[in-house]
This record gives structure tokens, C-alpha cells and sequence, in this order.
């Protein structure tokens, strides 16, 4: 399925190209068999390696960042609830691209006035904003998950003597996990696509690198169809994984 | 102040959900090592009663002693419940994530600090005792509703509880299934430990039982031993429910 839609749109695109009237297509500009269009495809594909190590860690904090977020959001006590809630809201409303301009350029500027001289580079900037605005979505996967599981194992587990944090450990969060899983995975791909942005503040990643070859050849058609394409294998392979945890999720479901 | 002999005590307690005044007044003494099984109609507060023993209901009023300690009624939800009662559930609520010597061993490991080698030896004797050793590594969903609630109550007795706590639990079962549950039951009365059954199973009742608590409305409407419970009733409200239970 996945793979003849892949197969589909590489299709219309080569004969687009080939249908069109002369010069609006022109591929020599990522053809391999010429030295500089080997060059501009060497340039392009290598703006992957920085894309996935990107959107790795910022699923990475996404995650940590929702639990914690996540946890006291579920309190009975409204005044615990209340800052998660807060934030999952106020994260849900900023647009990506601004935030990603107060992360690079207005956080190191806080920081050096509470006399902290940590740098941010495009990398941790982009990162650390991808991961904040992520896990406004990640803190209510995890909520939705563990308040899925019936009152009645937090109770059986209470009357054997667990507290909450063993509760949380060893009852809910096993149970959850299998819930979870899968739309956090389907997360991951939302990570992917937004990691575009860090192109703005300089990170050298597949949108930047599509960019520099097209202010430099004047080929934006060729260039951006191809940017999709790499995107497009991205999220095709991430959701062919998403469909095989949940296949495996769904298999293993013991209740 | 504490007496030794009480297991339980509700002094004048009275608990709402919201504006719904589920427990009136109530005032009950269970003495150590006493069997207590409360009947009623449906929604006539038995559950919560009985989870308010164990902390997981605050009251609103009045005071409420387990094993000499008092109950703190203002406690928010999450807090700890008394680990000296154990309770076994109308729905079992066993852990469907973990094998059936996994959820004995659970409490008794993590809340107690036994070893691994305690808490199996442990379980293996309760297994036997709830007959069904042979069971003690399959999960929950293989078992049938009977072995089920049977590994629930060892799961409980695990924790070495002084007060045990029982919410119908047969009440989820196919018919063919309550006697093996009800004679663990029967055999667990047999010795020291206090028990609070909710049930409605007057066979049961008759053969367990110390006393008998009949609750209607939020209110403990008559109490007495079976024999005076059954065969002279006081109430109109207990000859009714009495009669309706009997017939089936
Ligand atoms: N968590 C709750 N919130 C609101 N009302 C409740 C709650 N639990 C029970 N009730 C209500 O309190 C009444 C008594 O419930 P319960 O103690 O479960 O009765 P019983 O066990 O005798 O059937 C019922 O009317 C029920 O609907
Ligand atoms: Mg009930």
C-alpha cells in the first residue's frame, strides 16, 4: 500500500516531466551520470543524517518531557494539576517557528543574564523546541493511556501495599506502555515533518541543504519534488513501523 | 484509647458522594477475629462502607478505628491504604500483565521487602491452600472466573492481613463457580482472622457468619446473629429482602 503510493507520485513527477513543454523540467540538476548533479544528490541525501539524528533526540526529550508533564496532570489534588495543564495548553498554542525564534535567539540572552554561558546552536536549538512543542502532544498520549486502565487495578494495588510511585511502576505504566506505544510512534513522524523548520535558524539538515542547491542551480521544481520524495521515504518507513507495533501491541494483549 | 478487641469501629459516620448522602449515621464494632456479613438492596452503601475500612473512601464525619488506629478522614485519594487489610474484589482485579505467582509476590516484595525466595515459598502455600498450585505461572486471562478470584484471595492473604474484606465476591462468577470460591472462603474462617463479607449468599452467610448486618439506604437497619437474622427479622424492609433473596 505505502510502497504504491511511493511508487505512485515518483511516477507522475518523472512524467510530468517528461510531458511538460520544454525547460520546465530540468533534471540535470541531480543527474548522476554528470559530476555536478552526483555532487548536488551527495549534498542533498547527506542532509538525512542530521534530519533523523534531529528528530531522535527530540523524540528522545519529547518523552521524558511528557511523563513528567503527564504525571501530575492526572493528580486529584487540582492545584498539582493545574501547572501541567498549563502548559499543555500554552505549548498547544504557540505556533512552531516562533518558538523556535525565542529558543535560539531570546533563551541565550535569558541564560547569559542569569550568568550562564551556554551557547545554543542550531542543532540544540531546534531540538529543544521541537521536543517542548512535542510533548504538549506526548503528555496527553501518556494520560489518555494510563487513565484507560480500570480504576480497579490502582485499587488492588493500593490494598497490597504498593505506593503510588511502585503503583505507577509495576501496575499502570506496563499496562499503559501497550496503549501508548503506538500513537507516541505515530508522533515521531509529526517530529520529522516539523524538523523542517531548524532550516530557518541555519541547521544544516534536508530542507537547508535543498535550499543552498536551489539558490545556487535556480532549480526549485526539481530540487523541492526531490526534498519531498526524501521526506516522503521518512514518514513511509516510520509508519510502516507504527503499523508493526501495533500489530505486535494488539497480538500480545493479555486482558 | 485504643481497645485491643475491636478490629473495626465507625462512630457515628456519615460520608456524601457530592449531595448524595450515601453512609447515615453509622455506627458498627467488629471485634477481633469476628465474621460480619452485610446484606442489603443494591446502592444501599455496602461497597462503600466496606471501602471505607480500608481508605478507599474518606468519610465525611464521625471516626472510623481499624486495629486500634484512626482512620483519617481528610486524606486525599491517593493516599495509603491500611496495609493490614487485605480485600478481594467483586471483579477480582488481579494484574492482567503478570503471571499469577507475579501478582502474589508483588505487595509482599515491594511493600514488605521480602526476598524473591520468601514471598515464592509464600505464594506456593497460599497457592495450595487456595488449590491451584499447579496454575502459578499462567496469566490471569487463562484462568476460569473460579481460579480467578481464588488466586485474588491469596493474593491478599500474601500480605499476612489481620482484617480481610470481601465485596461479593462471587457475584461475578457463573453459578457452577461460587462453591469453590465460597469454600476457600468458609476455610479462611476457620481461623483468627477478622472478615467483613459483603454477600448475598445466605448459605454462605449461615455457615460463616457471626453476625449478620442488614443495610438499607445508607443506614445498618438490623444486625444479629444468623440464626436470629433469619428466622425472626425485625424490620419489614429485611423480611422483604430477605424473602426476595431466598426465593432463588
Ligand atoms: N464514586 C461514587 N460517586 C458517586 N456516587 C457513588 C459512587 N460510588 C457509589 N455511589 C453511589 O452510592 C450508592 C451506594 O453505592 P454502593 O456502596 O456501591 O452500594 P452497594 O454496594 O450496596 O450496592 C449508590 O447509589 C451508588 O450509585
Ligand atoms: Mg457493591
Amino acid at each position: 500500500m505505502k510502497t504504491k503510493t511511493f511508487i505512485a507520485i515518483t511516477l507522475l513527477l518523472v512524467a510530468s516531466g517528461c510531458s511538460s513543454p520544454p525547460g520546465t523540467w530540468g533534471w540535470y540538476v541531480i543527474d548522476p551520470s554528470t559530476q555536478n548533479g552526483w555532487n548536488n544528490i551527495k549534498f542533498l541525501l547527506s542532509g538525512f543524517s542530521a534530519t533523523i539524528r534531529l528528530s531522535v533526540l527530540a523524540a528522545f526529550l519529547s518523552i521524558l518531557i511528557g511523563l513528567v508533564v503527564a504525571l501530575p496532570g492526572m493528580s486529584l489534588n487540582r492545584w498539582v494539576r493545574l501547572p501541567s495543564r498549563v502548559y499543555i495548553e500554552f505549548v498547544r498554542a504557540i505556533p512552531l517557528l516562533p518558538m523556535l525564534f525565542w529558543v535560539f535567539y531570546g533563551l541565550p540572552v535569558i541564560l547569559k543574564s542569569l550568568g550562564l554561558n551556554i551557547p545554543i546552536d542550531p542543532f540544540w536549538g531546534a531540538a529543544i523546541t521541537l521536543a517542548i512543542s512535542d510533548s504538549a502532544f506526548t503528555a496527553e498520549i501518556y494520560r489518555g493511556g494510563i487513565q484507560s486502565i480500570e480504576k480497579g487495578q490502582t485499587e488492588a494495588a493500593k490494598t497490597v501495599g504498593l505506593n503510588y510511585m511502585q503503583t505507577m511502576r509495576y501496575v499502570i505504566l506496563p499496562q499503559a506502555l501497550r496503549r501508548i506505544l503506538p500513537p507516541l510512534a505515530n508522533q515521531f513522524i509529526y517530529i520529522v515533518k516539523m524538523s523542517a523548520f531548524a532550516s530557518v535558524i541555519g541547521m544544516q539538515e534536508l530542507t537547508r541543504r535543498a535550499n543552498e542547491v536551489v539558490v545556487s542551480e535556480y532549480r526549485p521544481l526539481e530540487i523541492y519534488s526531490l526534498l519531498i520524495l526524501e521526506y516522503l521515504v521518512l514518514v513511509l518507513i516510520i509508519s510502516s513501523a507504527v503499523r508493526w507495533l501495533e500489530r505486535k501491541m494488539g497480538a500480545d494483549q493479555r486482558s | 484509647m485504643a481497645d485491643t478487641s475491636l478490629a473495626v469501629q465507625f462512630k457515628n459516620v456519615d460520608k456524601w458522594f457530592d449531595d448524595f448522602h450515601v453512609l447515615k449515621n453509622i455506627d458498627l464494632k467488629v471485634l477481633t477475629g469476628e465474621k460480619i456479613v452485610i446484606c442489603g438492596p443494591s446502592g444501599s452503601g455496602k461497597s462503600t462502607l466496606v471501602r471505607c475500612i480500608n481508605s478507599l473512601e474518606q468519610h465525611n464525619s464521625g471516626n472510623i478505628m481499624v486495629q486500634g488506629k484512626e482512620v483519617n478522614k481528610n486524606l486525599s485519594k491517593g493516599t495509603e491504604v491500611s496495609s493490614e487489610v487485605g480485600m478481594v474484589f467483586q471483579q477480582f482485579n488481579l494484574f492482567p500483565h503478570l503471571t499469577v505467582k507475579e501478582n502474589l509476590i508483588l505487595g509482599p516484595m515491594k511493600a514488605r521487602g521480602l526476598t524473591r525466595k520468601e514471598a515464592d515459598d509464600r505464594a506456593m502455600k497460599l497457592l495450595e491452600r487456595v488449590k491451584i498450585p499447579e496454575q502459578v505461572n499462567k496469566y490471569p486471562s487463562q484462568l476460569s472466573g473460579g481460579q480467578q478470584q481464588r488466586v485474588a484471595i491469596a493474593r491478599s492473604l500474601c500480605m499476612e492481613p489481620k482484617i480481610m474484606l470481601f465485596d461479593e465476591p462471587t457475584s461475578a462468577l457463573d453459578p457452577e463457580m461460587i462453591a469453590e470460591v465460597l469454600d476457600v472462603i468458609i476455610d479462611l474462617a476457620q481461623e483468627g482472622i477478622t472478615m467483613v463479607v459483603v454477600t448475598h449468599e445466605m448459605g454462605f452467610a449461615k455457615k460463616a457468619a457471626d453476625r449478620m448486618i442488614f443495610m438499607d439506604e445508607g443506614r445498618i437497619v438490623e444486625t444479629g446473629t444468623p440464626d436470629d437474622f433469619f428466622n425472626n427479622p425485625q424490620t419489614e424492609r429485611c423480611k422483604l429482602f430477605l424473602k426476595q433473596i431466598l426465593q432463588h
